[in-house]
């Protein structure tokens, strides 16, 4: 076993600008289909597939066991960017998934009843599935897996946070109980990926994997942190989406390491010299909520034309399963920190989803946040419908704008763009208005 | 005579205004949209000028601009805004105490919280689907076979209402004909169309919050009966002029005068 697992050595050849600026995208994009490519050869090679989730996907544990990945959140957003979601939302209603089921979960069901065909490459079926009750579709997806392939399916059972933003921490009962009853659930789970695996669990191979995964989280919350600067460094929803495939994809890989090395070093000689995203910057936004993947570009050009940049979202928090907090695993201590990350992270990403405006609250002012954008989406209502409350909350808590779309972010039958043109263009008319304002005030 | 002109492409209607320097309604036209919007549009502002006694050569209008859904379509106009910002500015030039707009139109429904200067504060609409709007009303008309001008003075003689359960408008006709089957009457019928499209709309006006004086713009404004229902919901009178429905198109001519004064764009003529 390689016993070096500090992420690799940055090269000190200095890049000039060309180089760097742009290099996160490049080499995210480059490193996503180059993960797609080892994940769809697998089999060739012996190597078994583990389903997971950005959200409590337990990488480092898995990948300490050999398996390759399975995102099938990401595989379903692939559909629709490539503008085939709806190929595979078809096939999947025509086997009897009613309208109303997530996207997601219909556009997989439509790749497993292709025998895998994808627009990345050919998704190998499960040999395992590991999921939590983060999200309450997970469960029943899983269950899908189960029936179509025989395979065992882990769910963990993540207690919630009781109060947003008031997490009990350490030393309190209610959390050393949440603690004790997750760190058993890891148990479990071990025993299992050794049946599925074929192999034995090796404390080395997990802290190997989790000191790769420590090193991207820290860069991760510095590239969060690193767009308080003005202009922002990236745009929270497209280059942040670009970056979420990594987070997730590469977890507790030295790749992933490197990568986000790579990323912190080009964010922050963007901020060093006051490079934003390519579009002006006039409006500093926030947004909350999944992406609008069908009509992904146009959505995007809806607010850039405008001057409106992302430079926080919830998405950023949740969709890297929490990681956005920081908590760093114990090296010395592998499966209680395991266990205890699983439970700090999916409460977080609950508490993103669920409670996303006191979330907000923090973000609005040292992000210098103009306006919010809240997208609700047809596939998820359990999220999607306290975002009506959630903005009015944040209205009555900061001085912002705030836009409410309704869309999905898969279903393209769901998505009228020319009435969520027409509400974007009219919340930058009251963002304009804001600012003449706030000129004839001063 | 400075002028400036607004045109408010609608999905059902299309709606010119213009306005002189003393912000006063010089000409105004209101036609159906139909499947030309360009044509539409071209139309009704020059119905609009005519309507005025206005010779665009001699006169000038100085600055054009396009509202509604088909804006973009007014190709002889100097800039777009948004119908959003329009009905407000329209709302509070018209009726200076309002600070909520409820503009319903044929397929959308819009509550705009606005300050003193009808500047836009919030605003939300109906999402996707055409309930509490006017094509909800228009698929009553077709299904009774009345007019759209009959419904609200027909809804008005009302005194048993029924309760209209469903939010669909498709579905609407089907329930508003098994009501019939049952020997309910048509103004029965009818208002109890007009209270279950009215609550949807008192819906958004909630989400952005209800400061009076509420004022009702669009097409659907000018149904007397809806006015009425509103205003009954709301517990006070709404304000409602004869101009309501071309208040997107007065407030975009509105922001045309202030181009215009603002001289941020040359006169045409």
């Amino acid at each position: 076993m390689d016993n070096d697992t500090s992420p690799t050595v940055a090269p000190q050849a200095t890049l000039d600008s060309s180089e760097l600026v742009g290099r996160g995208n490049r080499e995210g994009n480059r490193l996503f289909k180059e993960w797609y490519g080892r994940v769809s050869s697998g089999p060739e090679r012996g190597e078994k597939a583990a389903y997971v989730f950005v959200m409590g996907s337990a990488a480092e544990l898995l990948e300490s066991f050999g398996f390759n990945l399975v995102l099938p959140e990401i595989n379903g957003l692939q559909t629709a960017v490539r503008h085939v979601a709806e190929d595979y939302i078809d096939q999947a209603e025509g086997y009897g998934y009613a309208t109303d089921v997530c996207g997601y979960v219909k556009a997989d069901v439509g790749m497993q009843l292709r025998g895998g065909e994808h627009p990345m490459g050919r998704i190998p079926p499960p040999d395992l599935a590991l999921q939590t009750n983060v999200c309450n579709t997970y469960i029943k997806w899983g269950e899908i897996w189960e029936r179509l392939y025989h395979i065992p399916v882990v769910t963990l059972d993540i207690p919630g946070s009781r109060a947003a933003g008031r997490l009990p921490g350490r030393g309190h009962v209610d959390y050393e109980n949440d603690l004790a009853y997750v760190r058993g659930q890891v148990d479990e789970l071990v025993e299992v990926c050794e049946q599925v695996s074929g192999r034995r669990f090796d404390q080395d191979r997990l802290v190997q994997a989790m000191t790769y995964a420590n090193s991207m989280t820290r860069d991760w919350v510095r590239v969060l942190e690193l767009n308080k600067s003005r202009p922002a460094v990236f745009n929270a929803v497209t280059d942040g989406t670009v970056y979420l495939g990594a987070v997730n994809a590469l977890r507790g890989r030295v790749e992933g390491a490197d990568y986000f090395r790579d990323v912190v070093e080009e964010l922050e000689y963007k901020a060093a010299r006051g490079l934003g995203t390519p579009f002006e910057e006039r409006h500093r936004l926030a947004f909350v909520g999944v992406p609008c993947y069908p009509i992904y570009r146009k959505f995007s050009e809806m607010f850039t034309q405008h001057g409106g940049i992302f430079v926080g979202s919830s998405y950023t928090w949740f969709a890297s399963g929490g990681w956005s907090t920081g908590y760093e695993y114990d090296l010395a201590h592998p499966l209680d920190s395991l266990a205890e990350g699983l439970l700090v992270t999916g409460r977080v990403a609950m508490d993103t989803m669920f409670h996303v405006d006191r979330v907000l609250a923090d973000l609005t002012e040292p992000y210098g946040i103009d306006g919010i954008v809240f997208h609700a989406i047809k596939s998820c209502r359990t999220v999607s419908s306290g975002l009506a409350d959630s903005r009015r909350a944040v209205l009555e808590q900061a001085d912002v704008n705030a836009l409410l779309l309704d869309s999905d972010h898969m279903d393209p039958r769901v998505v009228a763009e020319a009435g969520m043109r027409n509400r974007v263009d009219a919340f930058f008319e009251g963002l304009e208005t804001r600012r003449l304002l706030a000129g004839a005030r001063s | 005579m400075t002028y400036a002109a607004g045109v408010d492409v609608g999905s059902t209607q299309t709606k010119a205004v213009i306005i002189d320097e003393h912000l006063r309604i010089a000409g105004r036209a209101l036609i159906d949209t139909g499947s030309n919007v360009t044509l539409a549009a071209e139309r009704a502002y020059e119905l609009a000028l005519r309507d005025g006694d206005i010779d665009e050569e001699k006169d000038g209008v100085g600055y054009v601009i396009g509202t509604g859904y088909g804006r973009f379509r007014v190709t002889f106009g100097d800039a777009q805004t948004t119908e959003i910002s329009c009905h407000a500015r329209g709302a509070v030039q018209m009726f200076p105490g309002t600070r909520t707009v409820l503009d319903m139109g044929g397929q959308d429904t819009k509550a705009i919280k606005v300050n003193e200067r009808g500047e836009v504060l919030d605003f939300a609409m109906n999402d996707k689907c055409a309930a509490g709007t006017g094509r909800f009303l228009g698929a009553a008309a077709s299904a009774l076979e009345l007019p759209l001008d009959d419904l609200g003075p027909t809804a008005l003689r009302s005194v048993k209402p029924v309760r209209i359960s469903t939010t669909c408008t498709v579905f609407a006709e089907s329930e508003i004909l098994a009501w019939l089957a049952k020997g309910k009457r048509d103004e029965d019928v009818l208002l109890g169309v007009h209270q279950s499209v009215a609550s949807r709309a008192l819906g958004l006006l909630r989400r952005v919050g209800i400061e009076e004086e509420v004022t009702f713009t669009g097409g659907v404004a000018r149904n007397v009966g809806m006015v009425q229902v509103v205003s009954d919901m709301l517990g006070f009178p709404v304000n409602c002029g004869e101009d309501s429905h071309f208040m997107g198109a007065l407030g975009a001519s509105l922001f045309a005068m202030d181009r215009i004064v603002a001289q941020h764009a040359p006169a045409r003529v």
